[in-house]
C-alpha cells in the first residue's frame, strides 16, 4: 500500500499539467457541453491536440495505436484534465466503449477501419442502445436489425444519444429475432450516421442546452462488414461495452467533483459568513469527495489486479452523482434569490447550471435505481427484485 | 499509487478473521457481555502470541516491526467479532505513551501488559489530574471518566498537570491503587470507568513539551482506530442484515427481493465501502505520518462512526421485531457503534473541525 504516485505517474502527471496550461483552448476552460457550433470546432482541434500528443488511448494496447499505459495513468490523466477544467477528447463514447468493444469482438478488418480514426478524432462516435421503450431494461430494445441480402436493414428509434448530432458513427444494439429467449435475439451493429434514412433530432435539456439526441432509423440499409460478434449475439458484445463505461470513469467524476468542492468552498467562504449549518453540510462534502477519491484508488488497485472493474464503479457513480446534486443544490441555497436569474456568466449562472444539470446525474449511465438493484443482487446476493 | 494490501496483509486479516471465528462466534456474545468482567481475559495470551499486541512494536523489544496498517486491519476484524477486551485501549490509546519505555513495549508484545488512557471528561477544561515529585516517583491526584477498559487494565497512562505543564504518566496497579468504579455502560462489551487517584505512585513518560506532541498523536491513532473498529461492526451489520433478508419470507417471497428492503442494504453497502476506503487511508496516513494524517483520521472517524450507526439500524429494521429483541445480537453492534460516535467528539463536532480547517473562521 503506498498512496503516493511513484516515480513514473509524477513525471507523467507533471508533463501533462504544463502540457494542459499550454495548451487547453482559451474558449474551453470550464466549458459546459459541446452543443454549439463554435464549442464544437474547437472540441475537434484540442480533440486532435490531445491525440497528437499521445493523449488518446492511454490504455489501448500499442498495436492498435494506443500508448498501452497500465489504468493508473488514464486514473491521472482524468485528475488532471478535471483539475484543469479542460473538456475531454470529443470521441469519449469510440475511446471508452466502441473502441475496447471493438478490441474485444471485432476483427482484423473493422479494427483496421475504425480504430485509427477513433484515436485521431476523425471520426466521433455515438451510442444507440436507449430506445423510449427500454431505458433501464436494455435487453427489451425493439428496433429492428433485419437480415437482408447481404447485410442488415435498421428500423426504429434511439434516445439518450449524447453526441448523435455530430457522430460519424453509432454502436447500435437491436433486435434480430422476436422470439424465445429476449437476450438472444440482439445483433451488435455499426452504423454510419451519415447513411441515408438516419435522423438525429437533438432534445433540448433542463437546462436549456442540448447534448443529446434522439435518432431516428428508417430502412436504414447496414453492409454486413458492420456486424459486431454474432447475428443473435449481440446482448455479450454490449456487455462489454457497458463494462468499459464504468472502468475508471470514477476519476473523472471524482475529479469534476473535486473542482466544485473548491468552487463550493471558495463561495461559502464569500458569502456564508459563520452558518453552522452551511458550514457542517460543506465539510461533508469534503469528507465524501475524500471518501470518493479513495474508493477510486481502491477500484483503480482491483482493475489493475484483476482487468475487470468491481462493484466499486458501482458505488461511486451512485454516491458521487448524489453528492454532486447536494452540493450544486447548495451552493443555489447560499446564493440565493439571484440564482435564480439565468442571464450573466458569473458564480450565479455557472452554479444555476450546475444546479439542474446535476439532475441528469442519477439518470444518465446506470439510474440510481438500477444501481441500487446491481449492488444488490450481483455484490450482495439478494434474490432478483423481477 | 497502490491502494491495496499485500499478500501477508491479507494473510493477517484471514489468520485474525478465522480465529476470531472461533474464539469469539458471535454465539458467545452474550455471554461475554454478561459476564462479571466483561471479556475473556484467558484469550489476552493467544492475541499476543498471534502477534498482534506486539505488531507496530519495533523487532528489538519483542514486536514485529510493522506499522499501522497491520494493526487497523486486526482492529477492523476485532470490530466484526465485536471483540470485548482492551486491544483498542492498550494498542491505540497507550502505545504511544508507553513507546517512550522500551521495557513496557516489550511487556505489551509479549502480552504481559494491558493499559488504557486515563483523560479527563470531555467537560472538563485541561487535565483533572495533578502530579507532584516526591522523591524520584510522582504522586497523582485528580480524577479521570468514561475511561474504556478501566476495570481491567494493569496501567494507566495519565495526562496530568505537573510543574512544568501536562505530562505523561503511568500508573500501574502494582504500584497505585487508584479508586476504580466500571461504569453500568451502555455497550456491555467495552466497559467504561471512573478513575480516583489518590496521591497513587506514578512514572512519568514524557515530559511537558514531549508529551503535547503525543497526546496529539494518542488521539490521531484512536481516531483512525475506532474508524477501522466502526467498519469491522458495519459489515458485520450488513452481513447479518442480508442473512435475514435471503431467508425471511413474507408474501411468497424473500423480503430482500423487495426493494424497499434491498435498496436500504445496498445504501448500507454503499457507505460501508466509502467509510473502509476512508478508514485504510487514516491508517496510512498515520502508519506514513503523512502530513495529510489529522484530516484523514478526523474525516474517517466521522464518516464511518454514522456509517456504523446507520448500518445497525437499518438491519435492526430488516429484522423487524426481533431485530428489537434483546436476545438478537444486532443491538450489541449496535451500541458499540453509537459508542463510537461518541467518542472524542461527534461526528457533527469532527466536521466542524474540518469545516474550520477548509473555511477558517
Amino acid at each position: 500500500m503506498d498512496l503516493r504516485d511513484g516515480p513514473e505517474e509524477t513525471a507523467f502527471r507533471a508533463t501533462l499539467r504544463t502540457w494542459l496550461e499550454a495548451n487547453i483552448p482559451a474558449g474551453l476552460r470550464g466549458f459546459r457541453g459541446w452543443s454549439g457550433p463554435a464549442a464544437l470546432a474547437l472540441g475537434r482541434d484540442w480533440s486532435k491536440r490531445l491525440a497528437h500528443a499521445g493523449y488518446a488511448g492511454l490504455t489501448w494496447p500499442k498495436e492498435y495505436g494506443g500508448a498501452g499505459r497500465p489504468w493508473r495513468y488514464q486514473a491521472v490523466y482524468l485528475e488532471e484534465l478535471a483539475r484543469a477544467e479542460a473538456p475531454q477528447h470529443l470521441g469519449v463514447i469510440g475511446l471508452g466503449m466502441a473502441g475496447p468493444t471493438i478490441i474485444a469482438h471485432g476483427r482484423p478488418d473493422q479494427k483496421a477501419r475504425y480504430l485509427a480514426k477513433i484515436l485521431s478524432a476523425d471520426e466521433i462516435w455515438c451510442q444507440g442502445f436507449s430506445e423510449p421503450g427500454s431505458g433501464s431494461d436494455l435487453a427489451s430494445v425493439r428496433t429492428r436489425v433485419e437480415p437482408v441480402g447481404d447485410g442488415f436493414v435498421v428500423n426504429g428509434q434511439k434516445v439518450w444519444s449524447s453526441y448523435a448530432h455530430i457522430a460519424d458513427r453509432c454502436i447500435l444494439l437491436g433486435r434480430s429475432a422476436s422470439a424465445g429467449d429476449k437476450h438472444e435475439g440482439l445483433t451488435y451493429l455499426i452504423v454510419d450516421m451519415k447513411a441515408p434514412g438516419v435522423e438525429v433530432r437533438p432534445l433540448r435539456q433542463i437546462t436549456g442546452e442540448a447534448e443529446f439526441n434522439e435518432i431516428f432509423f428508417t430502412d436504414v440499409a447496414v453492409p454486413k462488414e458492420n456486424l459486431l460478434g454474432d447475428v443473435g449475439g449481440g446482448w455479450r458484445v454490449a456487455m462489454t461495452t457497458l463494462s468499459h463505461e464504468r472502468g475508471t470513469f470514477g476519476f473523472a467524476l471524482a475529479g469534476a467533483l473535486d473542482v466544485a468542492v473548491r468552487k463550493l468552498v471558495a463561495l461559502a467562504r464569500e458569502r456564508a459568513g459563520n452558518d453552522p449549518l452551511v458550514r457542517d453540510r460543506v465539510a461533508r462534502e469534503w469528507i465524501d469527495l475524500q471518501a470518493l477519491r479513495y474508493t477510486n484508488y481502491r477500484a483503480l488497485a482491483r482493475l489493475e489486479r484483476t482487468g475487470t472493474p468491481g462493484p466499486e464503479g458501482s458505488v461511486a457513480k451512485l454516491r458521487w452523482s448524489e453528492a454532486n446534486q447536494r452540493l450544486t443544490k447548495l451552493a443555489i441555497e447560499i446564493i440565493g434569490r439571484e440564482a435564480q436569474v439565468a442571464e450573466g456568466d458569473g458564480a450565479a449562472a455557472y452554479w444555476r447550471h450546475q444546479q439542474l444539470r446535476s439532475r441528469g446525474n442519477t439518470i444518465e449511465a446506470g439510474t440510481s435505481e438500477i444501481l441500487r438493484n446491481i449492488i444488490a443482487e450481483r455484490v450482495l446476493g439478494l434474490p432478483r427484485s423481477r | 499509487m497502490d491502494f491495496s494490501f499485500s499478500p501477508e496483509q491479507d494473510q493477517l486479516r484471514a489468520q485474525a478473521r478465522s480465529f476470531l471465528e472461533k474464539r469469539f462466534p458471535v454465539a458467545r456474545l452474550a455471554e461475554i457481555a454478561a459476564s462479571k468482567d466483561g471479556w475473556d481475559r484467558a484469550a489476552w495470551p493467544e492475541l499476543a502470541r498471534l502477534g498482534w499486541t506486539g505488531a507496530s512494536i519495533p523487532e528489538a523489544q519483542g514486536g514485529a516491526g510493522l506499522s499501522f496498517v497491520e494493526e487497523a486491519i486486526v482492529l477492523e476484524e476485532l470490530g466484526r467479532a465485536l471483540y470485548a477486551g482492551p486491544y483498542f485501549s492498550t494498542v491505540a490509546l497507550a502505545l504511544p505513551a508507553l513507546a517512550c519505555a522500551p521495557d513496557l513495549l516489550e511487556r505489551v508484545a509479549s502480552g504481559a501488559l494491558t493499559a488504557t488512557l486515563a483523560s479527563p471528561a470531555a467537560n472538563a477544561s485541561g487535565p483533572a489530574v495533578d502530579a507532584r515529585r516526591d522523591g524520584d516517583r510522582w504522586l497523582l491526584r485528580g480524577e479521570a471518566d468514561l475511561v474504556p477498559d478501566a476495570g481491567w487494565v494493569e496501567a494507566f497512562v495519565v495526562p496530568a498537570r505537573g510543574p512544568d505543564g501536562v505530562g505523561l504518566y503511568l500508573a500501574e496497579r502494582h504500584d497505585a491503587r487508584p479508586g476504580i468504579r466500571v461504569l453500568d455502560t451502555v455497550d456491555a462489551t467495552r466497559r467504561l470507568g471512573r478513575v480516583t487517584f489518590d496521591d497513587d505512585a506514578a512514572r512519568l513518560l514524557a515530559a511537558p513539551p514531549a508529551a503535547v506532541k503525543i497526546i496529539a498523536a494518542t488521539r490521531r491513532r484512536a481516531l483512525a482506530a475506532l474508524a477501522c473498529e466502526a467498519v469491522g461492526i458495519a459489515s458485520q451489520a450488513l452481513v447479518l442484515g442480508v442473512e435475514h433478508a435471503k431467508s425471511r419470507e413474507q408474501f411468497g417471497r424473500p423480503i430482500g427481493a423487495y426493494q424497499a428492503v434491498s435498496h436500504k442494504l445496498a445504501d448500507t453497502y454503499v457507505e460501508l465501502e466509502l467509510a473502509r476506503s476512508l478508514a485504510y487511508w487514516a491508517a496510512w496516513c498515520i502508519a506514513e505520518d503523512d502530513a495529510e494524517a489529522e484530516h484523514a483520521v478526523i474525516a474517517a472517524k466521522a464518516y464511518a462512526a454514522e456509517a456504523a450507526v446507520a448500518a445497525c439500524e437499518r438491519s435492526i429494521q430488516v429484522y423487524g421485531g426481533m431485530g428489537f429483541t434483546w436476545d438478537h445480537p444486532l443491538h450489541r453492534y449496535y451500541k458499540r457503534a453509537l459508542w463510537i460516535e461518541s467518542f472524542d467528539r461527534s461526528s457533527a463536532g469532527h466536521r466542524a473541525e474540518i469545516a474550520h480547517a477548509i473555511l477558517g473562521g
